[in-house]
């Protein structure tokens, strides 16, 4: 325990990563395109902020499974605070996505099947911490919100992934439209694509971890309480 | 042995349910007249004397209304029920026999309300479906999906407080993809294109179920023992 480098590397190097995105991602040279011109560099944001996203929710969703085995309270500490995690760059991911629209398709938010299948996402995980704050015994909350979130992501998550393939999406690689790596020709948006998608996941785990001790301690200090009275 | 065990509970249970239904008949009534009634209100409050609706709108009221119809339906298969009676099934029976014959009897009444609803709703609002058995197909393929994601929901929701709300707010986003689906399907069944057209959606419509259905065996277990 304490502040060792042991314990801390991997959060440096988030922070790292972050520091690299957030400069280079403004001043490499990007392929000059109609339409997208220099927003394109919201990529190293909007895309790898949703990549992020989706990793805290598989990761959340891995600790629902771990709770249903072992029935600990630990791992459904976990499950939540990820889906926490997932929102909040849920609704980073938006608001970065937001911008991008206003700038290449004109409005703040269009109908796009990308759209709607993440506010599904978000309306799915939001049910998920209404469900969660109405049942009151923990390990009955545990089990009955790990059920919830395992059936939710096998039942919906997929299809959001499937969905707009199908139909046509303004996003590139939909309905006709090229992906990014058919733009990338030199691979200079890689080179800070990738660690960026690190960096906001590394970020992510950080600030779950720090919600996750929080809570640890809450509980201790209600059990605390408990023997006092 | 034990194969033919669990069929045999499960048909067991089906069957209770089919009678405790008949002999009951608020349930199912109660569900027709709420079918009518909200068919009756989109006929009225649409004013439809000669003209008919257009396509998207006859589609979506359609499909919407049947979404509340599952949701108010299936909801009593849990929610519904008396904490005791639940504690009784799960002393005699094996969970995956519980959730298989409540599936199976959602399916049972969601076709059941369905059917009766498309011929109910083309009386009143018009019928304009050019392929009709690729629409009662879709409608097959959406009484089962409803009711195998409801059937888990209700499940879900029977354990929390505020049941009814929950019932909603947890279904609606799980359901959302495969009704964007149910409507896509049914509108090529209302214009009456080639059948080869909906192939891609009616199997991606399935692999939903079976998702849906085998997730829900898996995962009902752990929920039994919450109880």
């Amino acid at each position: 325990m304490g502040l060792t480098l042991q314990n801390n590397w991997w959060k440096i190097i988030g922070i790292l990563l972050i520091y690299y995105v957030l400069i280079f991602g403004l001043i490499i040279d990007v392929p000059r395109l109609d339409i997208l011109n220099e927003t394109i560099r919201n990529l190293f944001f909007h895309v790898a902020i949703w990549f992020a996203m989706f990793i805290m929710l598989i990761v959340s969703v891995i600790h629902a499974i771990k709770y249903l085995k072992t029935s600990s309270l630990k791992h459904d500490i976990i499950a939540s605070e990820f889906a926490t995690m997932g929102i909040v760059f849920g609704l980073m991911g938006i608001a970065t996505g937001s911008i991008w629209a206003r700038f290449t398709w004109g409005g703040w938010w269009v109908n796009d099947p990308k759209l709607n299948a993440t506010t599904i996402a978000l309306l799915i995980y939001l049910a998920y911490f209404v469900l969660r704050s109405s049942i009151e015994d923990s390990h009955q909350k545990g089990r009955i919100s790990s059920v919830y979130n395992i059936f939710a992501f096998a039942a919906a998550i997929p299809l959001i992934f499937i969905l707009p393939r199908l139909t046509d999406s303004l996003h590139p690689g939909n309905g006709g439209n090229p992906g990014f790596s058919a733009y990338d020709l030199d691979s200079d948006l890689r080179k800070v694509f990738y660690p960026a998608v690190i960096g906001w996941t590394l970020l992510g785990v950080w600030l779950a971890t720090l919600r996750i001790r929080i809570k640890n301690l809450s509980v201790k200090a209600e059990e605390f309480h408990q023997i006092d009275s | 042995m034990r194969e033919s065990n669990l069929i045999q509970e499960t048909w067991a249970l089906v069957k209770k349910e089919v009678l405790i239904e008949l002999r009951m008949k608020y349930a199912v009534s109660g569900m027709i007249l709420y079918l009518v009634s909200s068919i009756f209100l989109g006929y009225i409050t649409f004013s439809l004397g000669k003209a008919s609706l257009n396509v998207p709108t006859w589609n979506v009221l359609f499909w919407v209304i049947m979404l509340f119809v599952a949701t108010n339906s299936t909801a009593k298969s849990f929610v519904q029920e008396s904490k005791g009676l639940l504690l009784y099934y799960y002393s005699i029976a094996s969970p995956l026999s519980i959730i298989l014959s409540k599936i199976i009897f959602n399916c049972m009444l969601m076709l059941f309300l369905m059917v009766f609803g498309f011929v109910i709703y083309s009386l009143l609002l018009g019928n304009i479906v050019a392929d009709i058995p690729l629409f009662l197909l879709n409608l097959c393929v959406g009484a089962i999906g409803f009711s195998c994601t409801f059937t888990m929901i209700s499940s879900i929701a029977s354990k929390a407080s505020n049941s009814g709300t929950l019932m909603a707010i947890l279904g609606f986003p799980i359901i959302i993809p495969m009704l964007l689906l149910l409507i896509k399907i049914s509108k090529f069944a209302i214009e009456g294109l080639d059948r080869s057209t909906v192939y891609d959606e009616l199997t991606l419509l399935l692999a939903i179920i079976i998702i849906a259905i085998s997730t829900s065996i898996i995962l009902f277990p752990y929920l039994w023992r919450s109880n």
